[in-house]
């Protein structure tokens, strides 16, 4: 779908790019918003009384509606600007956690989480003694019921990835939220690899907390969101202070925040990165999320169907309904794999993708991952197939 | 280097390679790779004494220019002193980054002198030699 929005596939036809999970393509959309921003309107956002001040500022806050439509959250004070996910993860945990737990309570997350969701809470850990803890997987996956038999009397926060950058399954984050309503649990979910390919609700799903990075939505690098259910956010402490987020302050220390969300948005912020992420949810909404979701299913259905034909290639997520596929080739270690797919414009990823305690759980430790986006062909997928079916030329070509 | 001998080489050392397997030998000093690279992980246990590098073993999991060129190391250092550790380590990362080097020296190491071509590579081939760099930084401590 929507090729044409993509300059960098116009410019090389050949490119197959199956990396989304890391990072995606930017549509000209979201070029032309940010040289708009440089080109016609340059000003700091929050500060001036001129026009291109002022009409930074409305670009700027517009984005947070923009925002406020794509996860259906009724308050625009719920929606801090960041760096990306790891930058709202981070002030998840250390502006509001660490003033949240005492020693001994229980944060529950899982073996295949992302780093930026399980290094903030070991840091924690040390510092203040909580307790941080694993949801066992079954076959790899978050059960309601395990996640049951795991809260304790202890148990304060839940923290896990909505779709996993590992295999991509989806967990049942509505049930787990009511669960947690029920205990009074917080419920932070990594946004990272679910709000650029599905609809998502906040209110529905029951999230507390919600982190997402633009570059992963057709948005830049550097800019992202963290959602945050308005009384927590009101209690969520700055982690960063400067200019932009206080009201005043004398020289006797005396300070006085500005108010949501202004108060969590320290310096200038990355006002041509917000602009861009603006533009590019513009595009998904347009396009459609569902839309969006449907196309990877059936683009993931198609590979796997193609691929479960080449008989050395083993596939671990074939029966997960998504865009992602985790494979190997029998007795290649993967990143051979990625090398040799690389000579052919095929890029994928090879690694543990920065889940590295699922190794502990799962017997493989490193795959190859594909991940779609709706600019993805069932073309460039039987270009992949034709390219592993001849595979066993695989050294010529690496070495 | 001829490319079809090139590449029997490393083939051969990716998939029989020399001195695989760990000891359980507290005289072994351990590296492992890990740090130096998100996806090869490899454990190269070097067993030192008055100067001589007397034996290596390794095991672990990483590509196919990482793990050959681990083991052409390992036969290329044992029974070696430290000096010609130390020699053979200058020249190899010479020939890596384009310098000049002594090719005499090398060996079978030879096999990697095109390696600059293919940049995202060059890690992989360096690999068994940070880990040598860290143990000689171990043992002069
Ligand atoms: C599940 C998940 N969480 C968090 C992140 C971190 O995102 P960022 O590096 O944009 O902060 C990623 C990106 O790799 C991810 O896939």
């Amino acid at each position: 779908m929507n090729r044409e929005d993509f300059t960098i596939l116009q410019q090389d036809p050949n490119l197959i790019y199956f990396d989304n999970s890391a990072t995606t393509l930017k549509p000209k959309k979201v070029l032309e918003k940010i040289t708009e921003y440089y080109n016609q309107y340059t000003a700091n956002a929050h500060r001036g009384d001129y026009d291109n001040s002022l009409r930074v500022d409305e670009e700027y806050e517009k984005v947070r509606e923009k925002v406020q439509k794509l996860i259906h959250n009724p308050s625009t004070k719920e929606i801090v600007f960041t760096s990306g996910a790891t930058d709202s993860l981070n002030m998840v945990v250390f502006g509001f956690m660490r003033y949240h737990l005492c020693p001994g309570e229980e944060v529950l997350i899982t073996k295949a989480e992302h780093a930026s969701n399980v290094l903030p809470w070991m840091r924690l850990k040390e510092e203040t003694q909580i307790e941080v803890n694993y949801i066992p997987l079954e076959n790899h996956q978050v059960t309601i019921e395990n996640v049951k038999k795991s809260i304790t009397p202890q148990t304060r926060v839940i923290s896990l990835a909505h779709v996993t950058n590992v295999l991509g399954d989806e967990r049942p984050i509505q049930e787990i939220g009511k669960l947690c309503k029920e205990r009074g649990i917080y419920l932070v979910v990594d946004g990272s690899q679910s709000v650029p390919h599905l609809p998502i609700d906040v209110q529905k799903l029951g999230i507390d907390f919600l982190a997402f990075s633009g570059h992963k939505m057709l948005g830049p690098t550097g800019v992202g969101v963290l959602y945050g259910r308005e009384d927590l956010l009101e209690q969520l402490v700055p982690t960063r202070l400067g200019g932009g987020m206080n009201a005043s302050f004398d020289s006797e220390g005396t300070v006085d925040y500005k108010s949501l969300p202004s108060r969590l948005e320290a310096g200038t912020p990355n006002i041509e990165g917000v602009l861009g992420m603006g533009a590019a949810i513009d595009y998904l909404l347009d396009v459609g999320l569902e839309t969006i979701h449907q196309h990877e299913i059936e683009l993931k259905k198609y590979a796997v169907e193609r691929l479960s034909q080449i008989p050395n290639l083993e596939l671990y997520n074939k029966d997960i309904e998504n865009g992602m596929i985790a494979f190997n080739i029998q007795g290649v270690f993967s990143q051979d794999t990625a090398v040799y797919l690389n000579h052919y414009h095929i890029c994928v990823r090879a690694g543990n993708h920065c889940a590295k305690i699922l190794k502990e759980d799962l017997n493989i430790k490193n795959t190859c991952r594909i991940s779609f986006y709706l600019y993805n062909t069932k073309e460039e997928i039987d270009e992949l197939v034709r390219v592993l079916e001849k595979s066993e030329d695989i050294f010529k070509v690496v070495l | 280097m001829d490319p079809n001998v090139r590449r029997q080489i490393l083939l051969d050392h990716y998939q029989n390679p020399s001195h695989h397997g760990l000891t359980e030998d507290p005289e072994y000093i351990k590296i492992n790779t890990n740090n130096e690279s998100c996806i090869d992980n490899l454990d190269i246990l070097y067993k030192i004494k008055d100067g001589v590098i007397e034996d290596i073993c390794f095991d672990g999991e990483a590509c196919a220019i990482s793990t050959s060129a681990t083991s052409i190391m390992i036969e290329k250092l044992i029974g070696k002193t430290v000096e010609e550790a130390k020699e053979l380590l200058k020249n190899y990362e010479a020939m890596i980054n384009e310098e000049s080097y002594d090719s005499e020296i090398l060996g079978e190491l030879n096999a990697y002198d095109e390696i600059y071509r293919q940049p995202n590579r060059k890690k992989c081939a360096l690999l068994p030699f940070e880990s040598l760099k860290k143990v000689l930084n171990q043992i002069e401590k």
